[in-house]
């Protein structure tokens, strides 16, 4: 609920979908049965979202509505619904830190004032020169790895330290993209000693056992 | 209370949870995916959906409801010509929980086999499974397993051989914890905003599109392949009665070895945090509490982590629950009273609504919850937090509210004691 957002106050006259993305609304309509193309509204959005730097504006709502047959309130109330549209522009590079329980647990708190510290500025808020915003999400669903943050609505960071953090903003702000998934070098949801279970396949697969 | 012995490894299900392996078609065949599909649907539907009954295969999404049951909802031939769907609910997003994620990213032929015979045992000819938004390499590596599947004829017309036609399709959500809740997944899976609906009529009767309709969880769906392959009483032979399987656990927080486990259903929590979790951080007398299954189940104190098994039945004894399976650990250096504030922030947020009493309560109790924190509150109102609890508990028309209720209703009762000493710390430190 507490996530209703404002339309931004400078909103473009008008919006087209590129060839591109038209093809994958062909591609994404096609998934339902006949009739039913407002089920595709989520996805559009989202390529919408993506074509537009972003985030959405009014006129690829009404573009979608257009597209899908479907009111501009229809439209405009799935997108103000869920969290991970935007509408409001935001920094290039969007880190969304977990503070839910788990991911505070294990230090999110630090995380994210390292973060903040390093940048300048504080959750919600985006660096002037528009490279960065930060905010807080709740859980991301990826809870033994945590504490957690996203970028952009893509690339997970997981086992999160300050140090491994701000390496992280650092690697970002030099154009270079960081390997998403753990910063410790862990393997995915397995335990930092190593298996505990499953010790034949982890032999055949070379990995170290507990 | 005798628990059941550790998992051996010939029992595991999802032998490739932290993706050692390849998630592609060829490496799933090799670990025994998609052997034998055909022969599985030529025993017929309803030896699918009796199969699946007789393991006591309970559903893994938070419910625990009976799988084989939930299927024999469905109606058997459609009168009107409607078709009957499985959607399968990927919307992880249970504080604690990440199961899903690793069975979609690394075991996905799994979860599309299961998709195939789930759906041929309810007659269903299309599936629908609906991750969450924040999963994007989760969607893309499931999507990659699908075409493959397409590929390979496993999916399409005449599936896997079996004379089924059988179409299965990736929605992504956009961040929306609601949309966990089966009706309001279908909502928003129809374009609409994901608001819960009223029941009846159930998804059975009438869920996506008006249609005849089962929702289940991923890893629910993920292990009816193998029940199939191995047949019931393997299944059945692991766990309690009523309590049966395998059970993808999640072990976070104040652990020393933080990880996914499949492991035995009705373990001991002792032993799973002790064996996978590599103890906890200190030692177990270090221990404070332990909220079992997901942010929606009551915590435990320590004295009740010493004995309990993890199964549904053991946890509702100690009025908790298994919900997820998502063991979220904190030792004595927790502010566990800080620790369920930020939890009843979680529901606050994630409240689409709809309902007075969960929209307004779920406010007002981490309102309250913020200032008991800090001990700025009086102790009358620890009883008021249980009060609106239970005004929103039942009158809503999800379990959102619900589950709102129980974090708060575990702290009050295993931690009054601790919310009283911070009010009157904090009125000491006012006077002085």
């Amino acid at each position: 609920m507490s996530h209703a957002q404002k339309v931004h106050f400078e909103q473009p006259k008008e919006f087209k979908f590129s060839a591109a993305n038209m093809k994958k609304i062909e591609s994404h309509v096609a998934k339902y049965p006949k009739g039913r193309q407002a089920s595709a509204v989520m996805p559009l959005l989202d390529l919408a979202q993506n074509q537009n730097d972003g985030w959405i504006p009014e006129a690829a709502m009404e573009e979608i509505g257009r597209i899908l047959g479907m009111p501009r309130i229809k439209v405009f109330e799935v997108a103000t619904f869920y969290t991970m549209y935007n509408l409001q522009p935001k920094g290039k590079h969007h880190i969304q830190f977990c503070t839910t329980t788990p991911c505070w647990l294990n230090g999110s708190a630090e995380v994210v004032s390292a973060c903040e510290k390093h940048l300048g500025i504080k959750l919600g808020e985006t660096t002037p020169d528009g490279n960065f915003s930060l905010s807080e999400v709740e859980c991301l669903g990826a809870c033994v790895n945590a504490p957690v943050a996203q970028r952009n609505g893509d690339d997970f960071y997981e086992d999160l330290t300050p140090e491994n953090a701000v390496k992280v903003l650092d690697a970002l702000k030099a154009g270079k993209k960081p390997a998403h998934g753990s910063q410790t070098g862990r393997t995915t949801s397995m335990g930092v000693k190593g298996a505990t279970c499953l010790h034949e396949q982890a032999e055949k697969c070379g990995v170290k056992k507990c | 209370m005798r628990g059941q012995k550790m998992l051996s490894d010939k029992d595991r299900i999802f032998t490739n949870l932290y993706g050692w392996q390849g998630a592609d078609l060829k490496s799933a065949q090799a670990r025994g995916d998609w052997s034998g599909t055909k022969d599985i649907t030529a025993k017929g539907r309803d030896w699918i959906v009796e199969e699946v009954k007789k393991s006591e295969l309970r559903g893994r999404g938070g419910a625990g409801f009976p799988t084989g049951m939930k299927w024999s909802f469905m109606p058997k031939d459609s009168k009107d010509g409607r078709p009957n769907y499985l959607v399968i609910n990927a919307d992880e997003s249970e504080p604690g929980t990440c199961k899903d994620r690793d069975i979609m990213r690394h075991d996905p032929h799994k979860l599309i086999e299961g998709a195939l015979l789930s759906s041929f045992g309810m007659g269903a000819h299309a599936a629908y499974i609906y991750i969450r938004g924040e999963f994007y390499h989760e969607a893309v590596a499931l999507q990659k397993a699908i075409d493959e599947a397409y590929e390979a004829g496993l999916l399409g017309k005449n599936a896997a051989g079996t004379g089924w036609d059988f179409d299965l399709y990736l929605h992504r959500g956009a961040g929306a914890y609601i949309c966990g809740e089966e009706t309001a997944l279908l909502n928003s899976m129809e374009g609409k905003k994901g608001f819960p609906r009223n029941k009846p009529p159930f998804p059975a009767g009438a869920g996506l599109y008006a249609c005849p309709t089962t929702v289940n969880n991923v890893e629910t769906i993920a292990v009816v392949p193998e029940i199939l392959k191995r047949g019931a009483s393997w299944f059945g032979s692991i766990g309690r009665e009523k309590n049966r399987g395998t059970k993808v656990f999640c072990l976070s927080g104040h652990i020393n070895n933080p990880c996914n486990v499949e492991e035995a259903m009705s373990i001991p929590l002792k032993e799973l945090i002790e064996k996978h979790g590599g103890g906890v951080r200190g030692g177990w007398d270090n221990l404070l509490a332990v909220i079992p299954g997901g942010s929606s189940t009551r915590l435990l104190p320590k004295s009740l982590c010493d004995t309990v098994l993890m199964d549904f039945d053991s946890l509702r004894e100690a009025y908790s629950g298994l919900g997820t399976a998502a063991v979220i650990v904190m030792d004595k250096s927790t502010d566990i009273v800080f620790a369920i504030a930020r939890l009843a922030r979680f529901y606050a947020h994630e409240s689409c609504g709809q309902c007075t009493p969960c929209r307004e309560g779920t406010g007002w109790m981490y309102r309250i919850m913020q200032r008991m924190a800090r001990g700025e509150a009086e102790i009358s109102e620890i009883d008021m937090l249980l009060d609106i609890g239970s005004e929103i508990e039942g009158h809503t028309i999800c379990a959102h509210g619900d589950a709102s209720a129980w974090p708060i209703q575990g702290l009050i009762k295993h931690f009054r004691p601790e919310m009283e000493r911070r009010i009157l710390e904090y009125r000491k430190r006012l006077a002085a």
